[in-house]
């Protein structure tokens, strides 16, 4: 049995997924942006370790809320910067 | 326009004594400003090359006037290098990490590659003094190295151990500058500084940079006297101390009085960049003021950053007290005749407008009555030149007006001007009204717009902005007007609506059902605008009779359809709806109020549901007139009947008070027993918890619960008939709770929720036993406001009271640092057109605003839709 918490089954913790080229490439066009202006997520948050991001990746996160009920929202992987 | 460009990195750094050199014009060597004639000594502080600000005068550096000149540097050579305060903990971190003898790293390679990292895994991480071991030995040349320390503001001394004995051997700031010198660059790298913009043995200066006579100015007082600034006082200082220690230098004096006059011109150096340093006295004026010196002059609220570059003052604006004016609508505001005479507008000459503009230029300056009509101040000639009018000229100026030139006219009724009132913490704290021009010397407003500014009269001042372009009239009529801000973004109600009188005055007239004659009814709606009074609501003799809720109702829209409960509603388990005996339920149908009485849920502000409802179905216009009425049938419903309080409406009878007492002296045994109970130890303690808790949290209760009860015989006595009664009951003031405290029991007084414990040993008070824990030794109050206090409970009321202020005094501090750093971070956001919220870079904050997309000004307290609402106007029933 592995003792390690998967941060995925966490009841808090939203569900995460990488996005295909694809799909990257429709979002992008759809907000007339390149993926530098995306919202970012470091390389070495928990969730993006366990689903296994790579920076450049872009994951889709898909949260309940509490105005909108579902939300999704899109984040660019990269590394964490030097201090 | 030039294109915007984007920062590539910004580097800061340190100005080498080279670098000072190069950009000085001129060596300064004389303490003296001026000659006996006036004019500056060559090589002086107020030296020609320098720049220079008497009219008429040229730069000898670059040949403009004083307007153009910007200014140059100059620089002094001082005559023993001296530490710059700014940077002394840089100085003492470099000491101390660096060996007092090679200069190098007090750490091996291999040490340094730990912290920082291998070459192509950096960490990002600097060294500290904290990575390096106390008074080691070097690794590079096997000194021993001794502890550095550090005396405000700028003494540097090593601790050597001579025979047991500690000593101190002070470092010159020339020996420190000789270590400094000595680090090698590649150490300086690990340490976090770049060596090639600041090299650490420039924080001794050797050279001091003399800012440009520009920055420091001297004025001319009155008396034909000249006063110069603090900085060049303390530059005369500086330079007469540095050329006294040159000459004692130079004729070998001991080195006693080298040391001290060192001191000195560290001193004056030190107080030139920062007079407020620790441990060092001011330097002051010759009146006794501290100077204001470099550091002070960026520094503080009036400092250049907050003072003058993120500060400024405006024109066109005027500021005084408020005054309540229950006769204005909602959109109006008063303004004194005097501001509106100062106060103007420009407006361009057109043929249209030519012969109004020419009456108002013949007009003039002078207005001293309400109902002469506005004149003007001053006029603009094509060519921009600006022409005051005057009692002499005004019809020559007026006879030459012709369409191009502008006339800036006084203020008149139903100008539009921005009134604002801070803390401006959110966007109604500035609307735009329009202008009615007044007697007296306040602005004055109707009391339902007191919310949204967070206004009372308790003299509050407020400020005043006139647009001064079509844009700007156009911005504050759609956006900022009263009328588009009587709903709250922050929780989609209305936060413009009845206040105080409002509510007790529309509580009073609408509550049960009464009956008005024919002059009745129209005293009520003297100032509402009506065509006619329905039709009688029956007759009495043969006199037709209208009711309260038909007078009420005239002001209602036709089609409004509404069911809620009132502020004075229950909750009964079972509503009795029409049949309620308090009239709390709400009913309108087709703009006829049923049944209900219309409180503080119906018209007040932050909940008023009519008011909430009319702006939904009919907008805001409406609802901003219909607030007019409101607040206008109110105040003559108050009057009708009158509505006061005085200290006889706290009385009760003698079966009140016999019951108030019984339940009090049994709260008081009853805690009495617990105490018992526990001290015997026999107090079984809640789980989780210590028997002491046990027993104050079941003291807390009965004292809370007796005084409950106290407020219920109160309350039984004191009916609708009484103010304080109705005021609770319709939300328009205070609770019962206050009444409870009134009439009945003050009740515990608590710190930080408990009862009152601080004070001597044991106990509260001397008045009382050691380890007495009874109610009234820890601050239970059980004595009424009306029927007075003893002392020691007066004494805790004044704990308890005191608590409340710090509360309130630390909370506004903490939460106004709390906004100011919020609007910091979200002040360039917006929502862009394909609803996403961005930067001014474009990048995306959230990919819809709100995840939901929705306005929360238009959403129905936070809601997208108002879907019961909806239903329930259509429908016309609860639902």
């Amino acid at each position: 049995m592995s003792t390690r918490l998967n941060v995925l089954d966490h009841a808090m913790v939203p569900d995460h997924q990488i996005m295909t080229k694809e799909e990257l490439t429709g979002l992008l066009s759809l907000y007339k942006i390149t993926s530098d202006q995306l919202p970012r997520i470091y390389h070495d948050d928990p969730a993006v370790k366990t689903i296994g991001a790579k920076p450049g990746d872009v994951i889709r996160i898909i949260r309940t809320s509490h105005t909108a009920g579902r939300a999704e929202s899109y984040r660019l992987v990269i590394k964490r910067p030097k201090k | 326009m030039p294109s915007p460009k984007r920062i590539g990195k910004i580097e800061f750094g340190l100005l080498s004594p080279k670098e000072i050199r190069t950009m000085s014009v001129r060596k300064i060597i004389w303490a003296d400003t001026y000659d006996d004639d006036g004019f500056p000594y060559p090589q002086g502080l107020m030296d020609l090359n320098l720049g220079v600000i008497d009219p008429g005068l040229r730069c000898k550096t670059c040949d403009q006037k004083a307007s153009e000149c910007p200014g140059h540097f100059g620089h002094i050579e001082l005559a023993k290098p001296v530490i710059h305060v700014g940077y002394t903990r840089l100085i003492r971190k470099l000491l101390r990490v660096t060996c007092r003898s090679c200069s190098r790293l007090l750490l091996s390679p291999e040490e340094i590659e730990k912290v920082i990292g291998t070459e192509d895994d950096l960490t990002g991480e600097v060294l500290s003094e904290k990575d390096i071991k106390k008074e080691r030995v070097c690794p590079h040349c096997g000194e021993q190295q001794l502890k550095i320390n550090f005396e405000k503001p700028t003494t540097f001394s090593e601790i050597l151990i001579e025979d047991g004995k500690k000593v101190e051997h002070k470092l010159t700031p020339a020996d420190i500058r000789a270590r400094l010198e000595k680090i090698p660059d590649e150490d300086l790298k690990h340490l976090g500084i770049n060596p090639d913009v600041a090299r650490p043995e420039w924080t001794v200066l050797t050279v001091l940079p003399v800012p440009p006579v520009t920055m420091r100015p001297s004025i001319i007082l009155e008396n034909g006297q000249r006063s110069e600034d603090d900085l060049t006082h303390k530059l005369v200082d500086i330079i007469r101390i540095n050329q006294r220690f040159k000459e004692n230098q130079d004729a070998g004096a001991p080195q006693l009085i080298i040391e001290d006059l060192w001191e000195l011109l560290q001193y004056h150096v030190t107080t030139y960049l920062d007079n407020e340093v620790a441990g060092c006295p001011p330097a002051r004026h010759r009146s006794g003021r501290p100077l204001k010196t470099l550091s002070q002059r960026l520094k503080g609220k009036d400092g250049r950053f907050r003072g003058s570059l993120s500060g400024k003052r405006v024109n066109f604006s005027a500021r005084t007290v408020i005054s309540p004016d229950p006769n204005l609508s909602v959109i109006e505001v008063g303004i004194p005749l005097a501001v509106a005479n100062e106060m103007s507008i420009p407006v361009q000459v057109t043929p249209y407008n030519i012969e109004e503009l020419k009456q108002m230029a013949l007009n003039g300056p002078v207005r001293t009555t309400l109902t002469q009509p506005c004149g003007a101040n001053y006029v603009i000639r094509p060519d921009k030149r600006r022409l005051r009018l005057a009692e002499g000229n005004l019809e020559t100026v007026a006879e030459q007006l012709e369409p191009g030139w502008t006339v800036e006219r006084q203020i008149r009724d139903g100008d539009i001007v921005l009134f604002n009132r801070q803390p401006s913490l959110h966007r109604m704290s500035i609307m735009a009204h329009r202008v009615k021009v007044m007697d007296g010397r306040t602005f004055r407003l109707n009391p339902a717009v007191c919310p949204p500014y967070n206004a009372d009269f308790d003299g509050d001042e407020m400020n005043l902005h006139i647009p001064q372009t079509e844009e700007a009239r156009a911005e504050a009529a759609i956006l900022v007007a009263v009328e588009e801000n009587i709903l709250s973004p922050r929780f989609g109600g209305p936060i413009i609506g009845g206040i105080h009188d409002h509510i007790s005055g529309i509580f009073l007239l609408t509550n049960q059902m009464r009956w008005f004659t024919k002059s009745e009814a129209l005293y009520l709606l003297k100032n509402i605008a009506m065509e006619q009074l329905p039709e009688p609501g029956m007759e009495k003799d043969g006199v037709p009779m209208w009711s309260n809720k038909q007078v009420f109702s005239t002001i209602l829209p036709k089609e409004l359809n509404m069911v809620f409960k009132a502020s004075s509603c229950q909750n009964c388990e079972t509503c009795r709806k029409e049949l309620c005996e308090r009239d709390a339920y709400v009913r309108i149908f087709d703009g006829e109020l049923e049944s209900g009485t219309i409180d503080k849920k119906a018209i007040g502000a932050f909940d008023g549901q009519i008011v909430h409802r009319i702006i939904r179905q009919y907008g805001m216009k409406r609802a901003a007139d219909f607030i007019d009425d409101i607040t206008h049938l109110a105040i003559r419903s108050i009057m009708l009947d009158g509505f006061s309080f005085g200290i006889d409406d706290e009385d009760l009878s003698r079966t009140e008070y016999g019951q108030i007492d019984e339940v009090l002296s049994n709260a008081v045994l009853d805690v009495q027993r617990r105490i018992n109970i526990y001290e015997d130890g026999q107090l079984e303690p809640m789980p989780g918890r210590t028997p002491d808790e046990t027993l104050e949290m079941q003291i807390m209760q009965v004292l809370g619960k007796a005084r409950d009860r106290t407020g219920e015989i109160a309350g039984r006595h004191l009916g609708l008939g009484n103010s304080a009664v109705v005021m609770a009951v319709s939300g328009a003031r205070g609770s019962m709770l206050n009444l409870t405290q009134m009439a009945g029991c003050v009740g515990q007084q608590s710190v930080r929720g408990e009862r009152i414990m601080r004070g001597y040993d044991e106990r509260t008070l001397p008045h009382f036993k050691k380890g007495d824990r009874g109610s009234d030794a820890h601050g239970f109050i059980k004595h009424s406001y009306k029927g007075g206090l003893n002392p020691t409970e007066f004494f805790f009321h004044a704990i308890g009271g005191r608590e409340g202020l710090v509360d309130t005094a630390v909370r506004t501090s903490q939460s106004g640092y709390l906004q100011r750093r919020m609007i910091n971070a979200l002040q360039d956001l917006k929502v862009a057109y394909d609803g996403t919220v961005r930067t001014t870079g474009g990048r995306i904050i959230q990919f819809r605003y709100g995840e939901d997309g929705t306005d929360p000004m238009k959403s129905s307290f936070g809601d997208p839709v108002d879907v019961k609402g909806i239903v329930e106007s259509i429908l016309k029933e609860e639902v």
